[in-house]
């Protein structure tokens, strides 16, 4: 077991390197950040040194290399518009994003796997097609599409909730949440609905379809021969087998909720770290981009591990070659 | 004469179709009495299964009950839905099915499911539901019950995987055991070690045994009485010895001519010519009689006679012993 999670934390750190290596090389084709940063009025001697103090002119693999260098002890440079360390301004940013991004996949897996039992169970009753219908739409509107037909009905008609921000926060240690403040709660509401509805349409579907696979099986047959209560064989037997595909897709999912953000952020003006990037990618600020990369695809890279980690808790198959082993 | 354990009468199960209604089981009439073995054979297709999951009432729809009576125990159960139906199960009617390696569930561990199972039926606590589980693997012939009833399914073999589904289904101790073809999936070397297991268990119970199977083998070493079936219909009941060794329907005496035995040496292995008729196109008259070698004119026209009284041939012409013989 400790040998497997050190061979997957070995392959992560691979990945890691990999893609700020792509991320990287990426950054010089968006453009040049010494435009920005000098205004209309500068010399070809500003430019110049501007350029050596930012280290833009040594050769990319050595820039990459320092920025590696840096980013193993947390420093992620200074942010070329704020002029602040980048690591603070994602520390500031983070909780917007990850509290939006923790209510949006519990509310995409709670309610995604209870419709899609729902839909299983009763698959030729009305309200299962009903909803299965419905669920077309949240699979195929664009992210931005919702949020804005969200504000347009709850903030602009009906007046209910706010259109844009966090509401009030409060401050607790480093985090700032928005739990805890009438205001705040309201404003998560439209986002977190934003940004979940397709993954929890997307679970749905997925939890549905697995659910009638195993409803086919023999043991589902047998367990009713036995005369185990209907309760028992659905949710006992059949949930408990559709899981383990189930956790594989939602775990990648939960990464996207994070990275796709970015959309959802930009309509309702959350003040997360996909804000960040955008305004980070309008003005060339390349520390703050490549330390976002690198935030997102640790978030992801750790997601995995922990889907993985989890098969070996639901199936007591996978845990059959460690047992054998000792 | 006592009651029967199970009496079928006139039992006919229709499926359906856009092109017609099909008759998987065709007006059919046995009983199995306390602690007797019913052998039920015949081809694929031929009703059998079909009858047996009529009798524990999990027809998978459209197929249903259309005409006839099922009694257990003297308690009419053909009508039965829901909740009544699930106490019967288990309870009254346990059922053995095919293949051991897919008829347990993965996820839980085999005394989970035993327990889970004596706890759906039976007034115990918890405590005493595992007393009841490991006494149950104990009496099924598997080593260290209690330390294995901890262990996954995938933990056992074939062989000790179908013992642990006779457990599940004596546990609750039904008075009628379907056991739906047991060892068609084993080995050879375990088919025989799990017969010997299922007449013996249900021998000192006192448990009827539906024993659902193609294999003449089988039948020879286990069953009290034979039922045979053919495209739907109940052809030939009887005592074991008299079906086997002096079969009085045509269908029934090339089934016994076509079973391989050490003693006929190397000739041909004789063949009933042509195949069962689909059941949407079956023949006129006796649906065996394309395919009879002692076929008349009456047998064209007029549908065989229907077998009523527990013993003898559905046949126009049954065949004279002494006439066999020779």
């Amino acid at each position: 077991m400790l040998a497997y999670v050190i061979r997957r934390v070995a392959q992560s750190a691979l990945v890691l390197l990999i893609v700020g290596l792509v991320a990287f090389s990426m950054f010089r084709f968006v453009g040049d950040p010494i435009d920005n940063m000098l205004g209309q009025e500068r010399t070809q001697a500003d430019i110049e040194r501007l350029r050596t103090q930012l280290g833009l002119d040594q050769p990319f693999p050595v820039q990459y290399v320092k920025f590696l260098g840096g980013a193993i002890q947390g420093n992620f440079g200074v942010s070329y518009r704020q002029g602040r360390p980048v690591s603070d301004i994602l520390m500031e940013r983070a909780p917007a994003t990850l509290e939006l991004a923790a209510v949006s996949g519990f509310l995409a897996i709670s309610i995604g796997i209870a419709l899609g039992v729902f839909t299983a169970i009763r698959r030729n009753g009305f309200t299962a097609n009903a909803i299965m219908s419905l669920s077309l739409i949240g699979v195929s509107l664009p992210t931005f599409l919702i949020g804005i037909l969200l504000i347009y009905l709850f903030s602009v008609e009906l007046g209910w909730l706010p259109s844009f921000g966090r509401g009030d926060t409060v401050r607790i240690g480093g985090w700032t949440t928005g739990f805890l403040t009438e205001s705040g709660l309201k404003a998560l509401i439209l986002p977190s609905i934003t940004l979940g509805l397709y993954q929890m349409t997307l679970i749905m579907r997925l939890v549905r379809s697995e659910m009638l696979e195993v409803l086919r099986q023999d043991y589902i047959r047998f367990a009713r021969a036995r005369g185990l209560r209907e309760r028992a064989v659905n949710f006992r037997h059949a949930l408990k087998n559709t899981l383990v595909p189930v956790i594989t897709v939602t775990g990648l999912q939960l990464g996207s909720i994070i990275a796709f953000a970015i959309i959802t952020e930009t309509v309702f003006q959350w003040p997360g770290v996909g804000l960040l990037f955008i305004n980070a990618i309008q003005f060339v600020d390349i520390p703050v981009m490549a330390a976002y990369l690198m935030l997102i695809s640790v978030m992801f890279v750790g997601i995995n591990l922990i889907v993985d980690l989890l098969y070996f808790s639901i199936d007591p198959r996978l845990r059959a070659d460690r047992t054998a082993a000792h | 004469m006592t009651t029967p354990i199970l009496s079928i009468r006139n039992l006919t199960v229709e499926i359906p179709t856009r092109h017609g209604i099909l008759r998987p089981v065709d007006n059919v009439s046995y009983d199995i009495g306390k602690g007797e073995i019913l052998g039920v054979v015949g081809e694929s297709g031929a009703g059998k299964s079909m009858a047996g999951n009529a009798v524990i009432g999990l027809l998978s729809p459209p197929a249903h009950i259309a005409h006839g009576e099922i009694h257990v125990n003297g308690q009419r159960v053909d009508h039965l839905h829901g909740d009544p139906m699930r106490r019967l199960r288990g309870k009254e009617i346990g059922m053995v099915f095919q293949d051991p390696l897919t008829s347990l569930n993965p996820l839980l561990r085999i005394g989970d499911q035993l327990t889970e199972t004596i706890l759906a039926h039976l007034d115990v606590s918890r405590a005493q539901a595992e007393e009841r589980a490991i006494q149950a693997l104990d009496e099924v012939g598997i080593p260290g019950a209690r330390e294995r009833i901890n262990s996954y399914p995938h933990e056992f073999s074939g062989g000790m995987r179908q013992r642990v589904v006779i457990a599940l289904a004596l546990c609750a101790e039904p008075s009628l055991i379907i056991a739906d073809e047991p060892t068609t999936a084993l080995d050879v070397s375990v088919q025989a070690q799990i017969i010997a297991l299922l007449k013996d268990l249900c021998r000192e119970r006192g448990t009827a045994v539906m024993l659902i199977t193609h294999d003449m083998g089988v039948i020879a070493e286990a069953a009290d009485r034979v039922a045979v079936m053919y495209a739907g219909k109940l052809v030939e009941l009887g005592p074991v010895r008299d079906v086997l060794t002096t079969p009085r329907h045509p269908y029934t005496d090339g089934l016994m001519g076509s079973t391989p035995l050490a003693s006929r040496g190397k000739d041909r292995l004789h063949q009933i010519p042509g195949a069962m008729p689909r059941l949407d196109a079956l023949p006129t008259g006796c649906a065996f009689h394309p395919r009879c070698p002692f076929v008349q004119e009456k047998c064209r026209h007029d549908p065989a006679p229907v077998l009523t009284d527990g013993t003898g041939a559905a046949c126009w012409y049954p065949l004279d012993k002494k006439a066999e013989v020779a």
